[in-house]
This record gives C-alpha cells, structure tokens and sequence, in this order.
C-alpha cells in the first residue's frame, strides 16, 4: 500500500476510530470533573476559615508544582499500595481531573473576583437572597470571564490526554503506536493519529470562537475578532480575555 | 396612620469594625414621607449608617425598627426587610450584564415573581419617570454617570420600598450631571416618598430636606429641622464645616 492508502486505511480502521473517540471521551470526563474540582478549589481559597484556605494552596502547591505525567503514574502505581486500585482508564482519568482542577481553579477564582463587591451589595440591597445574588448576578458576570479561557483548557486538555498512553489506555497515541511498532510504518500511522488530533483541535477552535463571541455579550460591542491562525498560535489576547 | 409617625427608628445603634468605633450610639427617627439630608466630614460614619439601616452592616448594639417592627436581629431573614428599602449606591453598581431595563426588571421578576410583561411594563414606565425611556436598551456600560445612577434610582423604585437610602447619589459624577440626578430625588422626596440623603450638595439640602443631621466622628452632632440648621441654630462644629464646604 501506498503512503496515503496507508493513512487513510489507519484513519478509517474501527482501532483508531475508538481511541479516537476514547481520547474524546477521557478529555471531556477529565474537564468536567476538573471544573467541578476547580470550583470546590475556588471556593475553599476565597474562604475565611484558614484551614481550608490552607487546604487550597496546599493542593495547588502539589499538583502544580509536579509534572502531569508523574501524577498519572502516581495514581496508578502507588494508589494500589494504599487499596485503592482503579483501572487503567479511571486512572488516567483521576490524575487528569486532579490536575486539571488545580488550574481550573485559578480561573473560576479570577472569575468570581472579577465580579465586584458592589455588584453583590446592590443586589442584596434588592432583597435578593443569596443564593439569588450568586444565580443572577454573580454568576452570569463570572461566566463569560470563565468560559472563553476554560475553552482553551479543553484544547489543553485534548493533547494532554496523551500520557495516559503511558498507562496502557488504547486511546489515539497507543493505538497508532501498537499499529506501527507491527510494520513500522510510523509516518503513516502518526500521521493518521496527527490528523484526529488537527481535526478535534480544529473545529473545536471554531466552537470556540462562537462562544467567546457569546461571552463578550449579545451586544453591540466592536470588539476585534481573533482569528484562526492566532487561536492556533495561542495569541488570543483579544476578545473574551477578561474584559 | 399620622404623617409624623416614625417609619425608621434607630436607638443607641454602635457598630465596630475591628478597634474602630464607627457608630457610637445613634439614634435617629425618620418620619414618613419626610427627606432626612445627612452631612459631614468623611469617615464620620454616615455611609455605614445607612448600610446598618437596611441590614448591609450587622450592629453591635442598638435596635433598628421598620415600620412598627423590629427588624435588628433578622440575621438570615435580613432580605426580607431589605425589600421594603431601596437603595442607591456612590458607584450606581448597575448589574453590568444587563440592559437598563433588565436591570430594573430584574428585582421584581426574581424576587417579587412578577412575570416579564407585567415588569417590563413597569419598568418602562419608572424609566420614564426618570426622563431616560429612550435608554432602556443600553447597558451600563453605554451609558454616562449621571444616567446609570438615574437607572438605578428606577431600579431601587421597581421593589416599591417604603423609604429609600441615597449613600453620596452624585459624589462620582462630574458636575454637569449631578442636577439630573438631584431632580429626580427632590422629585420623589416632594411626591412623598420617605429618604435618608447622604450628600455633600449644600444647595440640594437646602431644597429638599426636611431634617438635616450632622454627623463627626460616628456620633450624630446635630440633628434639627431644615430651616434652623441652615438659620443658624447648628452647632459651631456644624458650622465650620459648612463654611468650609461651601467655601470650597
């Protein structure tokens, strides 16, 4: 077979199609749990009790401050010692999370900061309980600082998703390695890989721009659009940055 | 009910942040219907006054009552009171999200349950009243000092409260502006509408208070109807500070 015949017998195989999906699937777990885990952060750090203020820096300290790629090996190898043993998947999907949560955390924290105390005050002012504050006017404001960044989180995390291959989970990058290290076509089996890799990148970059277009408000703003090739480039200093 | 009966009565109010003594037992009445001007060097504890008056700030001591009822200790219960007092803020604090209008509906359809036709009505009709329907589209953002604070005095009004806080109405616009907003409150005040005005506007106290107190050092110094404080009777420590307000 020739070089593209290869590619695209790679590209349309059912293995690479699931560790496609599989690498689809454990980025968009991964995120969602690292939000939730970002938000319980957030707020543990934006609390007056100072053990728990503690508590927050303490776990950004560790899962900052280590690669992700040893998180994943940690969990997986060690957590067993202490009678927690959790598949392949789960494990790469746990370690994800935790270290996605550290950052995530950062983001809801600028969020919510961003947010002034008036705001909250006059809204209280109003006779709005505080669940009520929170819902409709902290909460909408902090949004549309949160999301575009978290959108950049999601790119993020689609490519780190990679190291749970070191853990022997068939997503994308194992599968085209298994296929290759068989005949040693590399180029075209990477390449096949590569080119889901583009494509999820990609048109997740043009659901991106919509929603920052969103997040800057349904309103007459003249803000300057970012463009593709600056998305790619990670040169987003536009739009949808906190405003 | 009599036009001179108290609808806010503050006693023996203190309040500390800290060490720092901000309120050293106030007391103050408001009757209804009547524009209490409240004047004074800053840091003299007018703002947390009011603040305490509509359970923003927790009192360390003191009672608060509402019309006919005692309202000091509602602790979670505290948004209930806060309904019935409107509020506007040195910083207008407009809900930056939100249209003009959304921003004066949003009270009402959150917190009263009124459906939207029903507050869009009304909020429209309050963005009349403070001569700005032609902004009701616009956010904050797009609109100038002296209208984002004339939005949120309809915003405040949209709740229906029984008296109103003005915590320094004009203290952040620039000059020009600050009549427009001074005539929408007189207005309300001469529609009857019950006020506390924190204010630095000498000239606006003179039109439109009914009391004027003057506040130092978190102790109210005097506290006297209009014409005798503007006539001469306030204290000398009052005085020297109109001098040098009006001088200025």
């Amino acid at each position: 077979m020739d070089k593209f015949s290869l590619i695209l017998h790679y590209f349309l195989s059912p293995r690479f199609v699931w560790g496609a999906a599989l690498t689809l699937w454990i980025t968009l777990v991964s995120l969602f749990f690292g939000i939730l885990v970002g938000l319980l952060i957030a707020l543990l750090q934006e609390s007056r009790r100072r053990s728990l203020h503690a508590l927050a820096i303490a776990y950004l300290w560790l899962f900052r401050g280590t690669p992700a790629l040893f998180q994943i090996i940690f969990v997986f190898n060690v957590l067993p010692q202490f009678g927690i043993t959790l598949s392949n998947f789960s494990s790469g999907v746990v370690a994800l999370a935790l270290n996605e949560g550290a950052y995530m955390a950062e983001i809801i924290r600028s969020g919510l900061q961003a947010v002034g105390r008036g705001q909250r005050t006059a809204a209280r002012a109003l006779g709005m309980q505080e669940w009520q504050v929170m819902r409709y006017v902290v909460l909408p404001q902090a949004l549309r600082i949160i999301v575009p960044p978290t959108g950049n989180q999601f790119i993020g995390m689609l490519k780190l998703s990679a190291l749970v291959s070191t853990v022997a989970v068939e997503d994308l990058l194992l599968v085209a390695n298994q296929a290759a290290s068989a005949n040693f076509r590399y180029l075209e089996a990477l390449s096949a890989a590569g080119i889901y890799y583009l494509m999820f990148t990609t048109l997740f970059m043009l659901v991106q721009a919509r929603i920052e277009d969103w997040a800057s408000g349904n309103r007459r703003r003249r803000a300057r659009r970012t463009t593709l090739v600056e998305r790619l480039l990670g040169a987003t200093g536009g739009p949808g940055r906190v405003r | 009910m009599s036009a001179s009966e108290p609808i806010l009565r503050l006693r023996g109010i203190n309040k500390l942040f800290g060490q720092l003594h901000v309120l050293k037992d106030v007391s103050l009445e408001v009757e209804r219907g009547r524009t209490v001007v409240v004047i004074g060097p800053s840091g003299s504890g007018k703002s947390t006054l009011l603040r305490c008056a509509n359970l923003l700030e927790s009192v360390h001591s003191g009672a608060i009552e509402f019309d006919g009822r005692e309202i000091t200790h509602l602790g979670r219960e505290a948004f209930k009171a806060r309904r019935e007092i409107g509020m506007v803020f040195q910083n207008f604090e407009l809900f930056a999200h939100l249209t003009a209008l959304e921003n004066i509906m949003l009270a009402p359809l959150r917190v009263q349950g009124m459906t939207t036709d029903e507050a869009a009505v009304e909020a429209r009709a309050l963005l009349n009243k403070v001569r700005m329907p032609e902004k009701a589209d616009f956010y904050p953002d797009e609109l100038s000092g002296g209208q984002q604070q004339r939005v949120a005095i309809a915003r405040a009004l949209a709740m229906k409260p029984k008296m109103m806080l003005y915590d320094e109405p004009t203290s952040a616009l620039d000059p020009e502006m600050i009549k427009e907003v001074l005539d929408v409150i007189q207005e309300l005040a001469r529609e009857g509408m019950t006020g506390i005005v924190v204010t630095h506007e000498m000239a606006f106290a003179r039109r439109v208070a009914d009391r004027v107190v003057f506040m130092e050092e978190g102790e109210i110094r005097d506290n006297a109807p209009a014409a005798d404080f503007f006539g001469g009777t306030s204290s000398a420590r009052a005085k020297r500070f109109l001098n040098q307000i009006l001088r200025h």
